[in-house]
C-alpha cells in the first residue's frame, strides 16, 4: 500500500486558491523531491499534510496508508507516523529540549497504545542520536531552539525525526539558511534514516540539496500543480534551464 | 444612587460586627486606642471602590459588598475539620504554625522544641502583654489604606516570630490559615516576623478552606523586618475556597545588605487582593518579588506591590505572570519609587499576562517614579494569547491541544516559579500549577 496518496487536492487560504488539483503518490522506501519556484504551493502542501490550521481543503483527498488524513488532528497524524520537518522551527522558551522530546515521544506512544519510555532508555536513545548529529548535550538542556543557529535548528528537527521514527517524513526547505557544512551534516542525518518502510518528501527550491539527499523521483510544481515528474536527472535539467519553462505549462 | 446606598448598608453592618467582636479583641489601653483610631479611619473611608486609585480594578463595594461578622473561635468540631484539611495540604519538611478561623491552634501546630534561635508567640499574647515597642511595630502599617485600617482594628490573633541574630533556620516556618467552614464569617489576623542581623529563615504562608468552607473572608496582614545582612525567603500560596475572599497586606522593611526573596501564587479564592509595601531602607540590599496568578471561572486576583528604594546601591526584581481563563480577571499593579538619595538603584519589573479566553481580563499597571539620576530602572508589560505557531509545532509533534497548552502555560509561569530559592517550595509551586492545569481537563 502507498504511504501517501494525494488526489486532485484543492486548497484555499483566505479565499485564494493555492493548490489546484495536485496529485502525488509516495510508496514505502521512496524519496520524492518536490521542486518549484517561490509561490508554487510547495510549503502549502507540506502544511496541509501536517494539519496546520488556516487552510481550507475545497476538493480532493489525502490518504495516509489508506486512511483519510484530512479527518485527523495534527497530533493524531503525528502519532500515526507523519512528520513535518519545519522550514522555520519555532523557539519555545522555558521548555527544555529534553522535556519537549520526552513529552512528545510519550504522547505519541500513548496515542498508539504503547507504554511510555523509561527515563534511562529515553536518555540513552536521545544521546546516541544526538551524538550522530553532532548535537552537544548542552543544547538538549536549553529551551527548544532558543538561541540555536539555523543549522542547529535543522539538526534538532532531524533529531526528532530519528527519535519518533515516522513512516512519512516531509522535509520543508531543509536547506534554507544552511551553509554547505551544516547542509552536509543535516543530509547525512536524513540519509541515515532512509529505509525500505519509510518514505520521504523533500521540498526544495534548489537542486543543491539533492546532491546530498538523492531522490528517486523529482516533481516540478508550478502554480499549485505538479507539472512534470521524472527521475533524479530532472533536477539537473532544472538547474540548467530554470523554472521559467514551466510557468506557462501550469 | 447605588453607591451611596451600598455604603450606608455596609456601615450599618459594620457597627453590628464590632458590637459582637469587641469582647474578643485582645489588648487594652494604648492598643485599644490604636484600634479605635484604625476603626475611625476605616469608617471614614468605607470599603474601597473604583474611584480610589489604588483599588481602581478591585472595587470591593461591588465584589465583596460587606464585611462579614467575626468568625467564632474554633470549637472541637471546627478543629477536627481543620485537621482534615491540613492533612490534604501537608508539606513535608516544615514547621507548622496553624491558625483556624483566625485563631492560633496550638494542637495543630509544631511550636514546641523551638530551641534558642526562634521564638513564636501569638498576636493575642503580644497585644495583651506590655511590650510597647513590639506593639508599636505590630501597629506600624498605617491607616491610609482602608482595608489595612480595618485589619488593625479587628486583628484577633496571628503569630509573632523572632529569629535571633546570626541564626540559620533550615526548616521553613509554615503558617497555614484554615477556614473551618462552620458559617460564613470573617477572620482578621496579623503576624510579624523579625529576622535578626545576619540570620536567615524561610516563611511559607498558605490559605486553605476545610471541606464545606465556602464564602468566608480572610483579612490578613504581615509585618516583616529583615535585619542587616539577614535573608528571608517567603512563599505565599492562596488555595482558598473558590467562593472565598482573601484580602491581605504586607509591610516589609529591609536593613543593610539584606535579602528578601518573595513569591506568591494564587490559584484559589473568588476575590483576592495582596498588597505589599517593601521598603529598602539599608544600603546594598536586594529584593526579588515574583508571582503567578492562575485564574478561571469568575476569579478575580489583584497583586499590588509598592517598592520603595530610599537608599543607594540596592536592587530589585519583579517578575509577574498571569494566566487567565474563562471570565477570570487578573490585576497587577507594580509601583517602584526611587528616592533622591537612592543612587545606583537597579530596579526591574516585568509583568506578562496570558489570556486563554475572549472574556478573560488582565490589567497590568507598572509605575516608575525616579527621583535619582544615576539608576538603572526598567519595566515591561505584555498581554497576549498563546502563540498559534508554537501550539501547531507541539501538536505536529504529537501533543493534544490541551497537552500543548499545558506545556506552554507551564513554561510561561516557569520563569516566575524558578525564582523560588528553596527546592522543595519550588516543587510545591510547580505542583500547584500542575493541579490547576489538570483541573482544566
Amino acid at each position: 500500500m502507498s504511504i501517501l496518496e494525494v488526489k486532485n487536492l484543492q486548497v484555499r487560504v483566505e479565499e485564494r486558491e493555492i493548490l489546484h488539483g495536485l496529485s502525488l503518490t509516495v510508496n514505502p522506501g521512496e524519496v520524492h523531491a518536490i521542486m518549484g519556484p517561490n509561490g508554487s504551493g510547495k510549503s502549502t502542501l507540506s502544511h496541509v499534510i501536517a494539519g496546520k490550521p488556516g487552510y481550507e481543503v475545497t476538493g480532493g483527498e489525502i490518504l495516509f496508508k489508506g486512511e483519510n488524513l484530512l479527518e485527523m488532528s495534527p497530533d493524531v497524524r503525528s502519532s500515526k507516523g507523519v512528520f513535518l520537518a519545519f522550514q522555520y522551527p519555532v523557539e519555545i522558551p522555558g521548555v527544555a529540549t529534553m522535556t519537549f522530546l520526552r513529552t512528545a515521544l510519550n504522547a505519541q506512544r500513548k496515542a498508539r497504545g504503547e507504554s511510555e519510555f523509561s527515563t534511562p532508555d529515553f536518555l540513552k536513545k536521545v544521546r546516541s542520536v544526538a551524538a550522530s548529529l553532532n548535537i552537544p548535550q548542552d543544547m538538549l538542556r536549553r529551551g527548544v531552539n532558543v538561541g540555536f543557529s539555523g543549522g542547529e535548528k535543522k539538526r534538532n528537527e532531524i533529531l526528532q525525526m530519528a527519535l519518533f521514527e515516522p513512516s512519512l517524513c516531509i522535509l520543508d526547505e531543509m536547506d534554507s539558511g544552511l551553509d554547505i557544512d551544516a547542509l552536509r551534516v543535516a543530509a547525512d542525518g536524513v540519509n541515515a534514516l532512509r529505509s525500505p518502510d519509510r518514505a520521504m518528501v523533500v521540498i526544495t527550491h534548489y537542486q543543491r540539496l539533492l546532491n546530498y539527499i538523492v531522490p528517486d523521483f523529482v516533481h516540478v510544481m508550478s502554480k499549485g500543480k505538479v507539472v512534470k515528474s521524472g527521475g533524479k536527472e530532472l533536477a539537473l535539467e532544472l538547474e540548467a534551464s530554470g523554472y521559467a519553462q514551466f510557468e506557462d505549462a501550469a | 444612587m447605588n453607591v451611596v446606598l451600598a455604603k450606608t448598608e455596609t456601615e450599618h453592618a459594620r457597627s453590628d460586627i464590632l458590637a459582637v467582636a469587641r469582647d474578643r479583641l485582645p489588648g487594652t489601653g494604648k492598643v485599644a486606642d490604636l484600634r479605635r483610631q484604625a476603626l475611625e479611619a476605616h469608617e471614614r473611608l468605607g470599603l474601597p471602590h473604583r474611584r480610589v486609585e489604588d483599588w481602581k480594578y478591585t472595587d470591593l463595594r461591588v465584589l465583596m459588598r460587606e464585611v462579614l461578622p467575626l468568625a467564632a473561635a474554633p470549637d472541637a468540631e471546627a478543629l477536627k475539620r481543620a485537621a482534615a484539611a491540613l492533612k490534604l495540604h501537608a508539606i513535608a519538611g516544615v514547621r507548622l504554625i496553624v491558625l483556624v478561623d483566625g485563631v492560633f491552634a496550638p494542637r495543630l501546630s509544631e511550636t514546641s522544641d523551638l530551641g534558642k534561635d526562634v521564638s513564636i508567640h501569638t498576636l493575642r499574647e503580644a497585644l495583651e502583654a506590655g511590650d510597647a515597642a513590639l506593639q508599636a511595630q505590630l501597629f506600624s502599617p498605617d491607616n491610609s489604606d482602608t482595608m489595612v485600617a480595618l485589619n488593625s482594628a479587628m486583628m484577633t490573633d496571628g503569630v509573632v516570630i523572632e529569629v535571633a541574630d546570626s541564626a540559620v533556620i533550615p526548616l521553613p516556618l509554615h503558617i497555614v490559615h484554615i477556614a473551618s467552614g462552620a458559617a460564613p464569617a470573617a477572620m482578621f489576623t496579623r503576624s510579624l516576623i523579625r529576622v535578626g542581623k545576619h540570620a536567615s529563615a524561610t516563611l511559607v504562608e498558605s490559605y486553605i478552606g476545610a471541606e464545606g468552607a465556602k464564602a468566608y473572608q480572610v483579612h490578613d496582614s504581615l509585618v516583616v523586618a529583615i535585619g542587616d545582612g539577614a535573608r528571608l525567603d517567603h512563599v505565599r500560596l492562596i488555595e482558598d475556597s473558590r467562593e472565598a475572599f482573601n484580602i491581605s497586606s504586607a509591610v516589609v522593611t529591609l536593613g543593610a545588605h539584606a535579602h528578601f526573596n518573595t513569591f506568591g501564587m494564587n490559584t484559589g479564592s473568588l476575590v483576592s487582593r495582596y498588597q505589599a509595601v517593601i521598603a529598602v531602607a539599608g544600603e546594598g540590599s536586594r529584593v526579588e518579588t515574583n508571582g503567578v496568578n492562575l485564574l478561571n471561572g469568575r476569579q478575580h486576583a489583584d497583586t499590588t506591590l509598592f517598592l520603595d528604594h530610599a537608599v543607594p546601591n540596592c536592587s530589585s526584581r519583579e517578575i509577574f505572570r498571569a494566566v487567565v481563563d474563562d471570565r477570570g480577571h487578573s490585576v497587577f499593579q507594580g509601583r517602584i519609587i526611587v528616592r533622591p538619595k537612592a543612587q545606583k538603584t537597579d530596579a526591574k519589573m516585568m509583568t506578562r499576562a496570558l489570556l486563554l479566553s475572549d472574556e478573560a481580563e488582565a490589567d497590568n499597571k507598572p509605575e516608575l517614579e525616579i527621583f535619582a539620576d544615576d539608576v538603572t530602572c526598567g519595566h515591561g508589560a505584555t498581554t497576549g494569547a498563546l502563540d498559534d505557531s508554537l501550539l501547531f509545532y507541539l501538536r505536529a509533534r504529537g501533543l493534544s491541544e490541551k497537552e500543548a497548552q499545558a506545556l506552554l502555560i507551564q513554561a510561561f509561569v516557569g520563569e516566575a516559579i524558578e525564582q523560588i530559592a528553596n527546592d522543595a517550595l519550588r516543587e510545591l509551586a510547580i505542583a500547584a500549577a500542575q493541579r490547576w492545569l489538570a483541573a482544566r481537563g
